[in-house]
């Protein structure tokens, strides 16, 4: 169920619809292609009319995404994405809000609107394409890149530490937190499913291959060999095992503050954590965060994190909609009313 | 509060200062008096003056915070020169001022804080009103502390509650001396101190102890008066700048008929306008305290997308850091309005004290050719009209505009002839709603004719989606593109399209219409300026003066006008950013006369020099 201040169209969209007439202009091969075709796949099941739906971006690859989404779009400037929607749509509640942006474009440069927008809990859904890389301005290290990255600006390595993007969100009060891949269709959407669903700010990073500057990034994570003992995949209501037969656990030890994983066969009288994303304490999503470090050992992937709180939206309209009772007249008279104010005089 | 017995004296005008400590409640006490004044039908000018640090040592120069006040039975232009009643509520205050008094002149002291610990604060080593230093002066020596005590002895209140209504004192004194009604007042200390009665009671107390004060003590032997001002018929108000500006944004609002998004960040000495505007939301209007500067213009873009009146509010250093979105406001042509309230810079500058120096900012500082509409008012009032204007040529011309106040017009205040509304323009634009192009194309850059305006599609229009963005624009389909001639194209079209906007002439005031020298400002110098000319033509100096309200695009009877003068002088609080416009664009030696003091020009200091202008050539 999208926002009910949003209006559903009658019309039976289909993915066509939200192609617009551009020519997609990323390398070949890049994930970005894959993340539009899942986006433009999902979009109508949304049931929201291509006018209502507005994509916002900031500067970097991914925020070329508007030009290529057959609804309202703008490609605004590096990092201020978040800011431009959060005016959009705080005054506009019937339209659906979407900001694409980058690892260097969210966490870099725009990293104060974004925490900013996180914590009021605007109505968007943030779709941050984290490649590890800078691309648009080929190949510098970017503030999700592993410590000791050798790139162009970073000979002998980088020196940053990198963020954990999800970590930064739930740090910043985010309401709904989640992460998939480029690779997986299903489960991006499933993904892309529920943030729509989500009444307020939702985080989505998406792991994308940049095959350029940074291919193979998370490929760990994609290789048939590998990826079982590495992708950890979230079930909300299930126990949290991961390995082809299901051979590693995720545990909370006592006494510890974080998570653990643990060979299954190992557990003794512990139990695998079941995943709750709505639990309203913010540790336990960040704890599930902190599974994965830059090496991406053990990576969790869905929704960490989904609970309700008032949206920033809301809470304005509201206060417009209660100022409404006092509207005395007519704009113009309640203007002159407004001006003859306070202590007047006259002169004949 | 019974009938004066002593000798009344007639004067047409008077300046009056009040100054004190930050905490001593100088801003109300002269707040106050100017509202009594104005109840009066005096024409009024206000120049309030405070440092930026909220509570400075107390008893030092630097925590020194002052209110003047110039009112009198003509219309009046500026807040006055120099005081002719200076209200020194300790000796920081005396010596701060001191020097602005002219030979002769009142001064009120407030006797109990000369102490010897608050003098030596200040450098004075013998008490100056002992040491005969003060002898060129009418000086009132006033125990204001103690005997405010004394009158709320009865009354229960704490010492040091019964301390702090010392300014209320004060205001009784200054209202007996110059015969002020006070009824604003009493009603202002009731609604105030609603939830304490017992401090109603107090400051009342200690107005009326200042009242009869003056009326008993034979240190005040005359009471003044002076008459109420000719001003047009009209129902009229106090008003600063500040206060003028967001009852303008709310004004442009309804004559829009859009709903108004202020996106702002605190800064000095803008906040007032997003703290007057938050009041307001039964006019549709929003407010949002953005996380920086960059995101107060981001979300006033972002609404503006969506079809609101856009609106960010800041001082220089905000407007510096809105470049790059005010650039993407270019490209997107859609309509803003961005008010900079300009103060002392470079940097933090001085955040409470007053410069024009934002123009080159206002009209150059951005990457690229980025050309926008900057206009300026003249006075506390005019920024409500200012503001309808900004707002009426954002949303026309689909462009952002700057709007260059200052502290000075923004503190400041003047009597206001209340508009009617009717008389207010329409500035409602329509939304487009429909296809422009062939085969229900819809071509989002697609010209009007007249306005060279884009349409304003808005999301949730149907069949209008559409992309835009900061990359640059193909003409007409406003597809990216990176063709050479369509560059060359767009910017001289985005240059052209502000170019020509109309804007009215300018007006030439030269009631001897033989001058030969012009004086040429914007902004807030109107007043001293005007006052200076005034002062020069009744010494029988001819001169001519012309007030720029639009600085781009510039009048265009502007070149016409200069030409006709043999001399053109342009006094600025900056370095000379308009005479370096007007002698670049109109080939003309215009003579710059600036001062970036943090205060505003005297009318003495301009008549001074005019007068050499107008002598001398």
């Amino acid at each position: 169920m999208v926002s009910t201040s949003i209006p559903l169209t009658p019309v039976k969209l289909t993915a066509k619809d939200f192609k617009s007439d551009q020519e997609v202009r990323w390398c070949p091969g890049c994930g970005d292609y894959a993340i539009l075709a899942a986006v433009q796949q999902f979009m109508p099941e949304l049931g929201i009319a291509r006018q209502n739906t507005v994509f916002v971006s900031g500067i970097g690859c991914s925020s070329r995404f508007p030009y290529y989404m057959n609804t309202y779009g703008m490609h605004s400037i590096h990092g201020r994405a978040p800011a431009i929607a959060t005016g959009l749509s705080a005054s506009r509640p019937d339209l659906s809000v979407w900001v694409v942006t980058g690892d260097g474009d969210a966490l870099s440069i725009g990293g104060n609107h974004l925490i900013h927008a996180l914590r009021r809990n605007v109505n968007l859904k943030i779709l941050l394409f984290n490649n590890r890389i800078y691309g648009l301005t080929k190949g510098q290290y970017s503030p999700t890149s592993e410590l000791g990255k050798i790139t162009k600006s970073t000979p002998a390595g980088s020196a940053d530490s990198p963020f954990n993007p999800l970590s930064l969100a739930l740090g910043a009060e985010a309401t709904f937190v989640a992460r998939t891949i480029d690779s997986d269709r299903k489960h991006l959407q499933s993904v892309l499913r529920a943030a729509a669903q989500h009444e307020g700010s939702a985080f989505v990073e998406i792991y994308q291959n940049c095959n350029i500057f940074n291919d193979g990034a998370f490929e760990v994570l994609k290789d048939p060999d590998t990826r079982d003992d590495h992708l950890i995949r979230l079930e909300q209501g299930q126990p949290i095992t991961f390995g082809a037969q299901g051979q590693y656990s995720v545990v909370h030890p006592a006494g510890a503050f974080g998570l653990s994983v643990r060979e299954s066969a190992e557990l003794g009288g512990e139990t695998p954590v079941v995943h709750d994303a709505t639990v309203d304490d913010p540790a336990y999503a960040f704890a599930l965060s902190r599974l994965s470090g830059s090496d991406l050992g053990t990576t969790p992937i869905g929704v960490f994190r989904n609970v309700a709180r008032p949206s920033y939206d809301e809470l304005i309209q509201k206060q417009l909609e209660d100022a409404k009772a006092q509207v005395t007249g007519t704009p113009d008279e309640m203007l002159s009313e407004l001006l003859n104010a306070g202590d007047t005089w006259t002169i004949l | 509060m019974g009938a004066p017995a002593k000798r009344v004296e007639q004067l047409d005008r008077v300046v009056i200062r009040f100054a004190g400590d930050s905490g001593d409640g100088m801003q109300l006490t002269g707040d106050r008096f100017t509202s009594e004044t104005a109840q009066l039908g005096n024409d009024i000018s206000t120049l309030p003056n405070f440092p930026a640090e909220i509570r400075a040592p107390a008893g030092t120069l630097p925590g020194v915070s002052s209110f003047q006040v110039h009112f009198a039975d003509y219309d009046i232009l500026t807040p006055g020169d120099s005081p002719n009643v200076l209200v020194a509520m300790n000796p920081a205050a005396l010596k701060a001022n001191l020097g602005d008094l002219p030979p002769g002149a009142d001064i009120i002291v407030n006797t109990d804080e000369f102490t010897r610990r608050n003098l030596a604060k200040v450098g004075y080593a013998v008490s100056p009103l002992e040491d005969g230093s003060l002898d060129g002066y009418a000086l009132h020596p006033v125990a204001l502390t103690s005997m405010t005590i004394g009158a709320l002895a009865e009354l229960g209140v704490a010492k040091k509650d019964a301390e702090r209504a010392k300014n209320m004192f004060a205001l009784g004194l200054l209202s007996w001396m110059y015969s002020r009604p006070f009824a604003s007042t009493i009603r202002f200390l009731e609604r105030k101190f609603a939830k304490r009665p017992d401090l109603v009671a107090a400051n009342k107390a200690a107005f009326q102890a200042g009242w009869n004060f003056g009326e008993t003590t034979e240190d005040f032997s005359v009471r003044y008066e002076v008459k109420p001002a000719k001003m047009r018929p009209g129902t009229y108000r106090n008003i600063t700048g500040n206060a003028a500006l967001a009852l303008g944004l709310v004004a442009a609002g309804v004559r829009a008929k859009l709903p108004v998004f202020l996106g702002a960040y605190p800064i000095t000495p803008a906040s007032d306008i997003l703290h007057e505007l938050s009041k307001h939301k039964r006019f549709g209007i929003t407010t949002m305290q953005a996380e920086d500067e960059i995101a107060a213009i981001g979300a006033a873009l972002g609404a503006a997308y969506g079809g609101a009146l856009g609106v960010t509010t800041t001082s220089g250093p905000g407007v510096a850091l809105k470049g790059e979105t005010i650039s993407l406001a270019i490209a997107l042509e859609l309509p803003l309005v961005i008010i900079d309230v300009q103060r002392a810079g470079p940097s933090t500058g001085m955040p409470t004290k007053t410069e024009q120096a934002d123009l080159n900012m206002a009209l150059y500082g951005r990457h690229g050719e980025a050309p926008l509409a900057v206009i300026a008012p003249k006075s506390p009032s005019d920024c409500f009209h200012a503001a309808i204007e900004a707002a009426r040529i954002a949303l026309k011309y689909r462009t952002p505009v700057i709007l260059l106040s200052d502290n000075y017009v923004a503190n400041g205040s003047e009597p206001w002839l209340l508009p009617d509304i009717n008389d207010l323009p329409d500035i409602s634009v329509a939304y487009t709603t429909e296809p422009n192009g062939e085969d229900g194309r819809f071509l989002p850059y697609l010209r009007d004719p007249q306005t060279m305006a884009r349409p304003w599609a808005i999301p949730g229009t149907p069949g209008l989606e559409h992309r835009i963005g900061g990359l640059e624009k193909a003409d007409k389909t406003g597809d990216i593109s990176y063709d050479p001639a369509n560059h060359e194209f767009m910017v001289r079209t985005r240059a052209e399209r502000i170019e020509s906007i109309p804007v009215p002439d300018i007006d030439i005031e030269d009631p001897d219409e033989n001058s030969r020298v012009l004086v040429l400002g914007w902004g807030s110098t109107y007043g001293p300026i005007g006052a200076a000319c005034r002062a020069l033509r009744q010494r029988g100096l001819p001169i001519a003066q012309a007030h720029l309200r639009h600085l781009a695009p510039l009048p265009g009877n502007l070149g016409e006008i200069l030409h006709a003068y043999d001399k053109v002088v342009i006094p600025e609080m900056n370095l000379g950013q308009l005479a370096h416009v007007i002698r670049a664009r109109y080939l003309i030696d215009a003579v710059p006369f600036n001062q970036v003091s943090g205060l505003p020009f005297t009318a003495a200091t301009l008549e001074n020099m005019l007068e050499d202008v107008v002598k001398n050539g």
